[in-house]
């Protein structure tokens, strides 16, 4: 049995170098016993190296971990597993064709080798499943779940294997707010256990509502340790960026105009050949920012290629300040004023081997500005890319760095660059903050505040619900391809727009 | 048309569609533990040829059909080995590795025997082993079980691989490692070990399908599977990576190969055409390809090299 003082775990002095980045630098951090300590810091301060290292997935160069008083030495998840720790990835850790008991049982040692011993593991999943409020069938093929489900194998995956110390990366980027507030309260069941949860988000009101302690990190580095009580969500924000945040955007009151874009309508096949966007109708205004929520999955990806150009629909129409685009090209479709953001920046946004430069001239390289009889004007590019890169303070040694070395918010400021450089009449922009550090998600954020003023309309779709409460002036939630409902953001309750992501409407 | 429709016949054309059936089914189902592990090996035509080489010579040279048979899967074990190597160790690129296989299989097995044999010699042949009672049946009997030991072996091997993938540990692992290989290894699954292990069986078989080839025909030429060891990976596709799909690939080409052979025989097909009929069973696996093959059940991961990052 472990003294008053013991720690659970202790890391001290981690040092971890790459080529040209120090991503841990000398950090101290210890969970005890029952406790909930969230380790707090933008995409890059060095929480996922820490905790690859704590789980074997890469060695420190620096620096001696202490398991329950004792120096140990992880060099392979196997070892971590051993050691009792486990770990819910940011992207779940499952395989998907395989079904919940086969999942869990993935890596166990069999009572019946070489042959597998399922039955055994369902019914202890069971046991599990109700003495921790985690219901989940075990003979369901992972592919069939919910987001929701699939985090509660990822935990029963855990508690499986009895880990003592739990670390969940990033668990609530996925769910609606509910599924959060389930979660949270079967965290805190599990840390009442004794156990000792480590807890890595970005999201301040979940850090603030479940954290005993907090640790910020930055550049590697730790800034400082606090709890909840003694700080707030602005105070936290300062510590992770290292200068004051504006967390909610101001924005000026505006009489919404014109309908700029205007959908009909609208049906669409998904992937799968199932239905996605089912008979969708909703109108974009001049100097409005429609945001729509929605849990991952309801259409919302759908619906942008169609607006987009890059996904055919099955009826309806699409129209950009009074001209048709349900089936133009993508390029008619800028002509009339679109501009798009994606949600796959490396994938739909920019090329990743092509310079910054290159990137930024993308959309409208062929202009009389940037080429003259079929031939790139150099110098007019190299200026306009050396303006765009100070306006918009992008990060890069040169205007000729592949845009594939920059940092995921640089990257995406390059795109807004790109995007907002053609004075658009209607932004679609998807995710625009998404894994983007919180100066840049604010220097973004404010870009489109300045579009709505100047009179575009803009349809923002976002998971991140505080993001679409923040900007949107009405709010669409999507939910199985449908608006279930747009209200006015001035009068929208968390809560209520939470049970309509989730399909739940009171009428 | 008429002479073919007797029962004498159909029963001889089943037989030999069995008897031809067989290795592309030992291959087809290597290749299908290989590919649920995540790795697709195009080399099989390659690992074939030169196992069939070996298992040739040492018939020829010992005159002991089992030598023969196990010459062939130590040569499928060792091309097994190269190409985890290259593809596990290195990371190389597993299309272009496994082409680089066969060529290496087809090359060196061409050379072996212009140096060591030079004119072909024919070996013994497997012999056809009856199985009591069940080979007495009238017509079925004859159709289904009056065949060599390695045919058998290669549709015992269906459900075994069945129940290899599906009910043991390593079975499981392997479909995980074939899917979501960073799953696999976050709950300590070795990727590198499974992937070895399904490589080398996969390969093992690819060898006993070149023994089967070539101890049923007791001779050996130069490029003698002409392309048998790439159908045998079609027919994984063809199959949805599953071993009784692949089994139905396969004896859908060895009766479509049969038929066409019978009826070269009685004259059905005139002289003129038969280089168009020898087309037949291509033709027929690439428009089966093409409708029935579900791509969606493919291994997630399948062709991609693993590394922790």
């Amino acid at each position: 049995m472990s003294t008053e003082s013991q720690k659970l775990v202790e890391m001290r002095g981690i040092t971890k170098r790459y080529p040209g980045v120090v991503a841990n630098e000398d950090v101290t951090f210890d969970v005890e016993y029952g406790e909930v300590h969230t380790l707090l810091g933008e995409n890059g301060a060095g929480k996922s190296t820490l905790m690859k290292i704590l789980f074997g997935l890469t060695p420190a160069d620096e620096g001696e971990v202490l398991l329950r008083g004792e120096p140990i030495s992880i060099s392979s998840p196997a070892d971590a597993i051993d050691a009792r720790i486990g770990m819910v990835h940011q992207h779940f850790m499952l395989v998907q064709p395989l079904t919940v008991a086969e999942n869990v049982a993935l890596g166990l040692r069999s009572g019946r080798r070489p042959f597998t011993d399922l039955d055994v593991v369902s019914k202890r999943i069971h046991e599990l499943s109700e003495a921790h409020g985690l219901a989940v069938d075990p003979s369901t093929e992972v592919w069939r779940l919910s987001v929701g489900e699939r985090q509660r194998v990822e935990i029963l995956k855990a508690l499986y294997r009895d880990a003592e110390l739990l670390v969940l990366d990033e668990p609530t980027a996925v769910l609606t707010p509910q599924e959060v507030d389930d979660l949270f309260v079967i965290l805190r069941h599990m840390v009442d256990d004794g156990r000792g949860l480590i807890f890595i988000s970005h999201k301040l009101h979940e850090v603030m509502s479940l954290s005993d302690r907090i640790t910020v990190l930055r550049n590697g580095r730790v800034v400082g340790s606090t709890t909840p009580a003694e700080s707030t969500r602005e105070s936290l924000a300062e510590m992770m960026v290292g200068r004051e945040v504006l967390l909610t955007p101001r924005k000026p009151v505006l009489a919404a105009g014109r309908p700029r874009l205007s959908i009909r309508d609208l049906s669409i096949t998904g992937d799968r050949g199932a239905v996605s966007v089912d008979n969708l109708s909703v109108e974009v205004h001049a100097g409005e920012i429609l945001g729509v929520a929605g849990v991952s999955g309801n259409g919302q990806r759908e619906l942008a290629e169609a607006i987009a150009g890059l996904r055919p629909v099955d009826a309806g129409t699409i129209q950009i300040d009074g001209t048709d685009i349900t089936r133009a090209t993508t390029a008619s479709r800028r002509e009339a004023g679109l501009a798009y953001v994606p949600e796959e920046r490396m994938r739909d946004g920019a090329i990743g081997e092509f310079t910054v430069s290159e990137n930024l001239v993308l959309v409208n390289h062929g202009s009389s500005e940037f080429a003259k009889r079929g031939l790139f004007s150099h110098a007019a590019i190299r200026k306009h890319s050396e303006d765009k890169v100070n306006e918009y303070g992008v990060k890069t040694p040169t205007v000729d760095t592949p845009t594939s070395s920059l940092s995921g918010g640089n990257i995406q400021k390059v795109i807004m660059a790109r995007e907002l450089g053609v004075k658009p009449g209607i932004l679609l922009a998807c995710q625009p903050t998404r894994g983007v550090d919180i100066g840049s998600a604010e220097y973004i954020h404010r870009r489109l505040i300045e579009q709505r003023s100047e009179g575009a309309g803009t349809l923002l779709i976002s998971e991140d619900l505080d993001e679409v409460l923040g900007l949107a002036d009405r709010i669409a939630v999507m939910f199985e391809g449908r608006i279930v409902a747009i209200v006015d953001a001035a009068d929208a309750k968390r809560e209520a727009i939470g049970l309509m992501m989730a399909g739940v409407l009171d009428d | 048309m008429g002479d073919f429709f007797t029962a004498s016949v159909l029963v001889a054309t089943i037989a030999s569609g069995v008897r031809l059936a067989t290795p592309y089914l030992l291959a087809g189902l290597g290749e299908t533990i290989g590919q649920k592990s995540g790795v697709l090996n195009l080399g099989v035509d390659g690992v074939m040829q030169l196992s069939a080489f070996f298992a040739y010579y040492t018939v020829l040279k010992t005159g002991n059909l089992w030598y023969g048979s196990l010459a062939a899967i130590g040569v499928g074990l060792v091309m097994g080995l190269i190409y985890a190597v290259i593809t596990i160790e290195f990371e190389a690129t597993q299309g272009i590795s496994g082409i680089g296989i066969f060529i290496l299989g087809l090359g060196l097995s061409d050379l072996l025997f212009r140096e060591l044999v030079g004119t072909p010699k024919p070996i013994r042949r497997l012999p056809s082993v009856d199985i009591p009672l069940l080979s007495d049946i009238p017509k079925v009997g004859e159709a289904l079980f009056q065949h060599n030991l390695l045919t058998y072996t290669a549709f015992v091997f269906v459900p075994l691989s069945v129940l290899l993938l599906s009910r043991t540990t390593f079975g499981l692992n392997v479909r995980a490692v074939g899917e979501n290989p960073h799953a696999a290894d976050s709950l300590g699954v070795s990727v590198e070990r499974t992937r070895y292990a399904a490589i080398l069986i996969g390969n093992a078989m690819a060898g006993l399908a070149g023994a089967a080839l070539v101890l049923g025909l007791g001779i050996f030429q130069p490029n003698l599977t002409q392309g048998l060891g790439f159908i045998a990976v079609a027919l994984v596709y063809f199959g949805s990576w599953r071993p009784a799909g692949v089994m139905a690939g396969a004896l859908l080409y060895g009766m479509v190969n049969a038929t066409v052979l019978q009826w070269k025989a009685l004259n059905i097909i005139p002289v003129s055409g038969s280089v168009l009929a020898n087309m037949a069973p291509a033709v027929i696996t690439i428009v089966a390809l093409a409708f029935l093959a579900r791509r969606g059940s493919a291994p997630a991961a399948l062709s991609q090299p693993f590394s922790r990052h």
